[in-house]
């Protein structure tokens, strides 16, 4: 069956590994309070790992989620911001780096990070401009688990070969 | 974008390389360079909050043997690897993870479409037993497509076949299957036991799921029983929700989580292992595991003989004159020659049938009177292997369905194994002879 997405990206491992090794702080766009959404089991597993996420989301602006302070936008929150991790649709990805270009430089952000089954080719093209990495397509609590060996343990592939020990994380 | 990452393409290592390392990196606490066998039924927790979080599948982790296993692990990946899926689970043995699979996939009252040249154990399995649990199987002879189209109802939730069949010799038109499948927007399942990702992967041809019976030439040693369900990971069920709420509404068990959104190209083998080896148990143990994996290390070197001692033993019969017919896609008279070379380049299995000229009476003394090939009911072994199906692997069907399988009472079955051709020759020529 063809995907919902055409998935004609191709990052290679070493691409996405430093992405996710050289970031500390994500802010992620669009988190929930709601603890069964995908967005929350993203946000919960990188705390894990030891990332300072950072919740965006207006309608939940002030409260906490998972123990972080929520904010409005992008632009309120007051730390560096390593990378934006987007949990909305392909065509609302436009207006968000709208918003984050302006701010890149005294934010320090470096990658944005669109979510599995999120799109948008302008957009990317628009970050990419300005010197930023980007991802699309792509989730990073999936790729962590399948680059750090916990995702072989569920019997999915990783594609990676190796004769070196896993790195214990 | 497309351009600046296509420069930097990830190096793709070749089909025998992959048979040997693919989810097996050295032990990172003791360097253990083959896979351990973890012979444990649990796993310890960090803390209370850890335990949570694996019991709600928000992280990823061991918690207790019926679902997952690193040793198990090691050959769900590596199946996985070969067939270039995106996920697989294995199961306790091919029925397991049949039973699996269409568990995952079916409510009482739903309908699937299977080929009626099947191994006769899942003949029966999807007859009788499904039938209990309120899945209806229809069965279609898939040498003509043509057949499937007028079978499928909004009833039919997915379409099931063994690309190389079980007995022997028939070859499906794969790809044309798929269309099919793909037009009504349901899964194409596809039992590669017989023709192993070595000789063919289904799903280049547009599968969206694939079965194994490990149990046969991907342990290859006749020594451990075990099944595996591969998930290409491209079947839409979003997009199919309608037909597929067992992946796309809220699991009640799980707090309200769906499979397809939270787990994406990979929710298929969660849903069957969170839901499906959790609540009926039929989990490969690691023992079983570990033979499957030393065996399959091998399955490259293993395909090529089987195949070509296969052919030789097809030839050598096709001009016997004690052999009425041979059903092998290996030779040119077959008609399935030109769809064994399309799906199965490298060869066309090793598992066929023929029948004596003197008919019933005289297979039955052939089984009996082999001295090298083992009469039992298994195939894929490194032991050349010789059966009557009628009498045994298809007992249990009517005679139509066994005509329709082709286990007629006159057809014998071999299973070519990996001995020196030469003696195989010798030992069916003698026993016949008898
Ligand atoms: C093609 C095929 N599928 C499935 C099975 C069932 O596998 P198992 O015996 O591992 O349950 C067999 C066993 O003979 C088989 O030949």
């Amino acid at each position: 069956m063809t995907p919902k997405v055409p998935s004609s990206l191709i990052y290679t491992d070493d691409y996405i590994e430093k992405i996710l090794r050289g970031t500390r702080t994500i802010a992620i766009i669009g988190a929930s309070a709601n603890w069964v959404r995908p967005s929350s089991f993203v946000m919960k597993y990188l705390q894990g790992k030891g990332y300072q996420v950072l919740p965006v989301n207006p309608a939940r602006a002030g409260e906490e989620i998972l123990g972080s302070k929520c904010y409005a936008n992008i632009a309120e929150i007051p730390d560096q911001i390593d990378m934006v991790d987007i949990f909305r649709s392909s065509e609302s990805v436009g207006p968000v780096i709208d918003e984050i270009l302006p701010i890149v430089v005294e934010k320090n952000i470096r990658v944005i990070w669109m979510q599995l089954g999120v799109r948008n080719d302008s957009a990317a093209m628009r970050a990419e401009a300005v010197g930023l990495q980007v991802v699309m397509d792509r989730c990073p609590k999936i790729e962590y688990g399948r680059l750090f060996g916990e995702l072989s343990w569920s019997g999915v592939n990783s594609g990676v070969i190796s004769s070196k020990r896993r790195r214990i994380g | 974008m497309d351009e600046t990452n296509a420069s930097k393409i990830q190096y793709q290592y070749g089909l025998e390389t992959r048979t040997i390392h693919a989810g097996s990196r050295p032990d990172p606490v003791t360097g253990a360079r083959n896979t351990p066998i973890y012979q444990t039924t649990a796993y310890t927790f960090d803390d209370a909050n850890h335990a949570a979080d694996l019991f709600n599948l928000q992280t990823f982790g061991f918690i207790y043997s019926r679902l997952t296993n690193p040793t198990v692990a090691v050959l769900e990946e590596r199946i996985a690897n070969l067939e270039d899926g995106r996920a697989a689970l294995c199961a306790s043995s091919g029925h397991a993870a049949q039973f699996l699979t269409f568990f995952s996939l079916l409510n009482p009252g739903d309908e699937f479409i299977a080929s009626q040249n099947l191994y006769g154990g899942s003949i029966t399995q999807f007859t009788h037993s499904f039938k209990r649990l309120g899945w209806t199987c229809n069965f279609v002879d898939m040498t003509n497509v043509e057949n499937i189209k007028s079978s499928i109802s909004v009833k039919t939730k997915a379409i099931f076949l063994e690309v190389l069949a079980n007995p022997g010799g028939v070859v499906i038109d794969l790809e044309a299957v798929a269309k099919i499948a793909n037009g009504a927007g349901i899964p194409l399942i596809v039992d590669n036991t017989l023709a192993t990702p070595f000789l063919c992967q289904p799903f280049k041809w547009g599968a969206d799921l694939v079965l194994h019976s490990t149990t046969k030439f991907l342990s290859g040693h006749g020594t451990s029983l075990g099944g595996a369900i591969v998930e290409s990971g491209m079947f839409d069920w979003v997009g199919n929700a309608d037909k597929f709420p067992t992946m796309t509404e809220p699991d009640p068990a799980y707090h309200g989580l769906t499979f397809a959104e939270t787990f994406g190209d990979f929710g298929f083998t969660m849903k069957a292992r969170a839901v499906g080896l959790r609540d009926f148990g039929p989990c490969m143990s690691p023992a079983n595991a570990f033979y499957t994996i030393t065996g399959m290390e091998t399955l490259h070197l293993r395909m090529l003989r089987h195949v070509e001692n296969a052919q030789v033993v097809a030839e050598f019969l096709n001009s016997h004159n004690s052999v009425d017919w041979v059903s092998y896609a290996g030779l040119p008279k077959s008609p399935y020659y030109d769809l064994a070379k399309k799906y199965l380049p490298k060869g066309a299995g090793s598992v066929f049938t023929f029948g004596l000229k003197g008919g019933y009476e005289a297979g039955v003394k052939l089984v009996e009177s082999t001295n090298l090939f083992s009469h039992l009911a298994n195939v894929g072994d490194t032991r050349s292997l010789i059966l009557h199906p009628a009498s045994t692997t298809h007992r249990q069907l009517t005679d139509a369905q066994r005509d329709a399988a082709g286990a007629g009472p006159k057809v014998i079955r071999l299973s070519i194994g990996l001995e020196t051709s030469d003696d195989l020759l010798y030992d069916l020529d003698q026993a016949m002879a008898q």
